[in-house]
């Protein structure tokens, strides 16, 4: 039934009513084509556009290294709020990967398939959470959970070792990158867990069999057969994770506590990218304020371009191999 | 039999830490919607819905302004952004293998990851710095740039899971090609494309970051998109990080109204699904 | 006809999928070290019956069966049998090629023994495997390179060989050469009539010289039941039931 496409209008129709209207047709789904391209151009436009006035002021490479944002006195530098992006999400996937690939194979492989579908159901849910509302859980559920419990348990268990105990130390604040990253973990969850699924039912039955009919037990033949055939896709489903957690704005900006500092310790309260320019946008008046959070927007723009760009490569990838050995 | 043994107990085990992170991702959904129930049923009532804010130390007001914005934004956003996604995913479906396909459709795949934030200031720049004003507009054109992608992508996969023979079966009848694709692939398609503008909608109405600076907020009723206008989010999340314990109340409360909204799209979006996976094809 | 020295016993099976029943009341018993080839038209359930001897069957949807398989006199379906460890003694051969893409040859061959946590000097077995599968001269030099790296016969013979080194007591072959080429075929043939003195086969093919070639026994297989099962010789010189005769004398299937 693989047919090849319709001829092409021209070279079959002769009808000039026809002609024009397939003529208009294709001039239509063409320009709308080209506003996608056209929409990219604009966006990366707008963003150089309106951060240039910081470039009289100074280098990219200042600006990207200083410390110190003091918009009052004309001083910024996104050095603090890069950390604080940086670590929330790296900690978000540090929580979030395991959880995640255990929900897949949970959902995949190991769950009786009558609650497969309840499961299912739950991670949609929780994607479906608008930010707010988890900033809203965290401002008032999580963050005093973590003061409360966590924070002084992890300080007295994890805090005395030397080394990453810096990670632990400092009074318990609840509000800081440890909130930030609990809370950008479940929100990238649904992500890592629905990638991860896809790329694991790509696993060709014969594959599961050949280690099924050595002996294996189940984990095993996932150990055997289904991880390391999904390698390039999981660490697609990873990256587009990272990818979320990094431009995630309200959730964040609701419990990271707004300090544009750099911390060694998790409890610290600290900012992000997405945060400070949810916060100061609006009332940025100063045309050199304006520019300043528009430099941030587009640093962030460039680092989550990379991991998508990135991310959908290798998911992509996973499932051409797919179709190479299935 | 001791290895053998072993090895049913790793497997027992990486059984048991799988069903804990099945867990671990749903206690806190659980947690959420218990909570945004538990806390926000208490404060709705029939003024939570049609009144405007109060200011602060009054008690009562709603949310009727911010309940309107939102359906006002979304609507605009919709205007814009869905002829703009369907069509751009008709065009991919149509002509889309080709390097220009290709290159719309990488493009379409990365933009869909651009933070909702850096949408925002697109949208500051394109539209409220010429109107010199916060708009309802310009939140709807932030809403619908982030509606485009994800509907072009979505939409292609639709309309190439329509089936050649259709397509030829219209073809050789004499219907030409445009017409083809509108009125024949596209009405196929439509109950797909459908579910995922619904999805789409869904998704602009919880978006919070674009609205900040583009829509702004307001107190009052505002029917006009060239001024600034409410919006539920924004005013979640003002009522959120204020310092009033009433306010933090009227937060939890919009953002039931928010769920419901929200999970009322999402559930007609799979409801179609499913009819359209029952009906007759 | 079941006697004593039986390897495999089978008794009254029935197994299916949901509400459809493929094969119906089957009984076979399977002589140590002797080879059975399963021959029928498609469909008529011979794969179904193989999957059954090591409970490969019971991981499809919806899958079922009732009935005994006797494993050396022990009930392979009873509640106390892993079928992990059954799966240890009754290796398995599948129709495509299935090595693991990601390992290499010596990995691949050495996947069973790693996996049951087989003590000893893994290379001589992987060795004595790829030797057994007629497989050791092509690869003893690269026994690093991928997997994949080989042709399709080659890769059968890899998994031949990666069966055979947990050293199962029964080997089940289902249509192991229908993807190979003739000289590949052939090989693997040569293969089967050098293990029979070690091993307990179990063969499903749809090719009948090729089961008139390698099989001490042959069972004839329509429409989900055991029709015929006898000597080889008699199956394709003598048979008893008109069904069978009409099948290997070419007249369908």
């Amino acid at each position: 039934m693989a047919l090849e496409a319709p001829a092409s209008p021209q070279s079959t129709r002769h009808h000039a009513g026809v002609n024009r209207g397939d003529r208009a047709w294709n001039g239509l789904l063409l320009g709308l084509g080209l506003a996608v391209l056209a929409l990219a151009a604009v966006i990366i436009g707008m963003l150089l556009h309106a951060s240039q006035p910081l470039w009289k002021a100074m280098s990219p490479w200042q600006f990207l290294k200083s410390t110190d944002w003091d918009p009052a006195n004309d001083s910024f530098g996104a050095l603090p709020f890069i950390y604080g992006t940086l670590v929330t999400s790296g900690l978000a996937l540090l929580l979030a990967v395991p959880v995640g690939l255990g929900l897949s194979i949970f959902l995949t492989e190991l769950a009786p398939k009558q609650l497969r579908p309840f499961v299912a159901f739950g991670v949609e849910l929780l994607a479906g959470i608008p930010s707010v509302v988890y900033g809203l859980w965290g401002l008032f559920t999580l963050a005093p959970l973590l003061r409360e419990h966590v924070q002084p348990f992890l300080a007295k268990v994890l805090g005395p070792i030397p080394g990453i105990g810096a990670l632990f130390r400092g009074a318990p604040l609840g509000l800081g990158f440890l909130s930030a990253g609990v809370i950008l973990a479940i929100m990238i969850l649904p992500t890592i867990c629905a990638v991860t699924t896809e790329v694991v039912k790509t696993v060709p039955l014969p594959l599961r069999e050949a280690s099924l009919a050595l002996g294996a037990t189940r984990w095993e033949m996932v150990r055997l057969s289904v991880l390391p055939y999904s390698k390039a896709g999981i660490l697609g489903a990873v990256l587009l994770g990272l990818g979320r957690a990094l431009g995630e704005t309200m959730a964040v900006t609701m419990v990271i506590g707004n300090n544009p500092e750099i911390h060694a310790s998790l409890f610290a309260a600290g900012y992000s990218l997405p945060s400070v320019i949810a916060n100061e946008f609006a009332e940025a008046t100063d045309a050199s304020h304006t520019a300043a959070l528009a430099s941030l927007a587009l640093v962030l723009f460039a680092i989550t371009f990379l991991m998508n760009a990135g991310a959908r490569v290798l998911v992509r990838r996973s499932k051409h191999t797919a179709g190479a050995h299935g | 039999m001791n290895a053998y043994a072993g090895r049913k107990v790793v497997n027992l085990v990486m059984m048991v830490l799988c069903g804990l992170a099945a867990l671990g991702a749903l206690l806190p959904l659980g947690s959420v919607l218990w909570l945004v129930v538990s806390h926000g049923v208490a404060g709705l009532n029939f003024t939570f819905f049609t009144a405007l804010p109060k200011p602060v130390g009054e008690a009562g007001g709603g949310v009727g302004n911010a309940v309107v914005g939102t359906l006002q934004i979304v609507a605009l956003a919709c205007v814009i952004g869905l002829p703009l996604g369907v069509g751009a995913g008709v065009f991919l479906a149509e002509k889309g293998d080709s390097a220009l396909g290709n290159a719309v459709r990488f493009t379409a795949e990365v933009l869909s990851g651009v933070p909702s934030i850096v949408v925002g200031i697109v949208a500051y720049g394109l539209v409220v710095v010429p109107m010199k004003r916060f708009s309802a507009i310009a939140g709807a054109v932030a809403l619908a740039i982030l509606m485009v992608p994800t509907l072009a992508r979505g939409t292609e996969e639709l309309v190439r899971l329509v089936p050649r023979s259709i397509r030829e079966a219209a073809l050789g009848l004499g219907v030409p090609e445009w017409k083809t694709s509108l009125r024949v692939v596209l009405r196929t398609a439509l109950g797909g494309v459908a579910t995922a503008a619904l999805l789409a909608i869904a998704r602009a109405t919880g978006e919070t970051a674009p609205l900040l600076f583009t829509a702004l907020n307001n107190q009052y009723w505002n029917v006009r998109p060239d001024q600034p206008t409410a919006s539920l989010t924004v005013q979640i999340f003002n009522y959120a990080i204020s310092p009033y314990d009433d306010w933090h109340q009227k937060a939890w409360s919009a953002a039931l109204v928010l769920l419901l909204l929200v999970g009322g799209l999402n559930l007609t979006a799979r409801a179609l699904t499913r009819n359209r996976l029952k009906g007759a094809r | 006809m079941s006697t004593p020295e039986a390897k495999l016993n089978v008794t009254h099976l029935n197994a299916g999928y949901g509400d459809k029943a493929i094969i119906r009341d089957v009984n076979i018993a399977v002589p140590a070290n002797s080879v059975l080839a399963v021959i029928g038209p498609s469909g008529c359930g011979k794969s179904t019956f193989l999957r059954c001897l090591n409970r490969m069957h019971e991981l499809g949807p919806g899958a079922h069966s009732e009935g005994k398989i006797l494993l050396d006199g022990l009930d392979i379906n009873s509640g106390d049998v892993d079928p992990v460890l059954l799966r240890r003694r009754v290796g398995m051969v599948f129709q495509r090629p299935n090595p693991f893409p990601t390992m290499s040859i010596f990995d691949n061959v050495a996947a069973g023994l790693k996996l049951n946590r087989v003590k000893g000097n893994h290379a001589e077995v992987v060795e004595k495997s790829l030797k057994q599968a007629a497989l050791w001269d092509e690869v003893k030099d690269r026994l690093n390179a991928s997997a994949l790296s080989l042709s399709g016969g080659q890769q059968q013979r890899l998994c031949i060989a990666r069966a055979l080194a947990i050293e199962p007591e029964v080997l089940l072959m289902d249509e192991p050469a229908s993807a190979l080429d003739p000289i590949a075929t052939a090989k693997v043939e040569q293969l089967i009539h050098e293990l029979k003195a070690r091993y307990t086969i179990v063969i499903v093919t749809h090719n009948m010289q090729q089961a008139a070639r390698v099989s001490d026994h042959t069972a004839f297989f329509y429409m989900g039941e055991l029709v015929e099962h006898d000597k080889t010789e008699t199956i394709f010189t003598r048979p008893s039931k008109p069904r069978t005769e009409d099948y290997v004398t070419g007249k369908f299937g």
